[in-house]
């Protein structure tokens, strides 16, 4: 996994992160580049829902986001001889988070030598209104 | 003083959590609840993995069962109108689920205020004493989110 995740590295194609994870395809986890860096987005389908009376995604959906942005910031972002393993995860829902398209950006705080720590924003509509932030730590090695 | 509302009927709680579509999507079955406890199993898919190279389940399907079952446990102990969100959930991955092997995950409410309910939830393979990831949760209550009587009216119509 680490090999393929290097070559794609090399070839500058990060969508095909996720065609690797087979977790990503049935949440919709896709991941791209814009300006700022990188994003990842969970799309809305029908089977993300956890309350249908809002309606809104499941909690875990969004969990599962703000954990993936996380590591595929680090994937791309940070030198890595390993995979990294997520140590911890602490998520802040803000807002209902609605049927829709969820995007999510991760930011490394500290690189240690053995210790990553990042946050990661997650919104819908608004970049400026977020729908739920996480922090985390991963061992890079 | 006014009698205090029933807890709401175990059977019906069951159903509406089975019934949520993502606990379907990812096949969650409930084993148990009682009043502010719950246990709920999620079953070894490859699909759900996030290291293919060693068949690890992707951490977000444990945050699922872990965030499902916390909030599980808080409406096993409140009024079926009772509302409630997720304010914040954080959990400590204590090492991979073992590949093909089910995990379980228990959630207990420990305390309840007006307004909060706190959670301690694990998740395990046969042996809570040892768990694969801790879990720690807050609920609001009576918020814009989730409560049972609205779950069942919304199930009703679809």
């Amino acid at each position: 996994m680490l090999k393929a995740i290097i070559e794609l590295k090399r070839t500058g194609d990060i969508a095909a992160v996720n065609d690797i994870i087979p977790y990503a395809g049935v949440i919709g986890l896709e991941s791209f580049e814009d300006q700022e860096g990188i994003v990842t987005v969970v799309r809305h389908r029908p089977s993300n829902i956890g309350n249908t009376i809002l309606p809104a995604l499941h909690g875990g959906v969004v969990g599962a986001l703000l954990e993936h942005a996380a590591i595929i910031h680090l994937l791309w972002e940070a030198e890595i001889d390993s995979i990294p393993k997520i140590i911890n995860l602490s998520i802040d829902y803000l807002r209902p988070c609605r049927a829709a398209d969820t995007f999510a950006r991760g930011t490394l705080i500290k690189q240690g030598r053995r210790i990553a720590n990042l946050r990661v924003e997650a919104w819908q509509a608004d970049p400026a209104k977020p729908v739920a932030t996480a922090h985390t730590h991963f061992l890079m090695r | 003083m006014e009698p205090s509302p029933p807890p709401p009927d175990f059977d019906r709680l069951r159903e509406i959590f089975e019934a949520i579509p993502h606990c379907r999507e990812l096949g969650l079955e409930v084993v148990s609840i009682a009043e502010g406890k719950g246990i709920i199993r999620l079953d070894y898919h490859k699909r759900l993995v996030g290291n293919p190279e060693r068949g690890y389940l992707h951490g977000g399907a444990i945050t699922t069962v872990l965030d499902t079952v916390a909030g599980m446990a808080v409406l096993s102990a409140l009024p079926e109108d009772t509302p409630i969100a997720t304010l914040d959930l954080r959990i400590d991955y204590l090492g991979p689920a073992a590949p093909g092997r089910p995990v379980l995950a228990s959630a207990h409410c420990y305390r309840r205020t007006a307004s909060v309910a706190f959670v301690r939830a694990i998740a395990y393979h046969d042996d809570p004493d040892e768990p694969i990831a801790n879990g720690v949760a807050t609920f609001m209550l009576s918020a814009t989110g989730f409560s049972i009587s609205e779950a069942a009216r919304v199930d009703r119509e679809c």
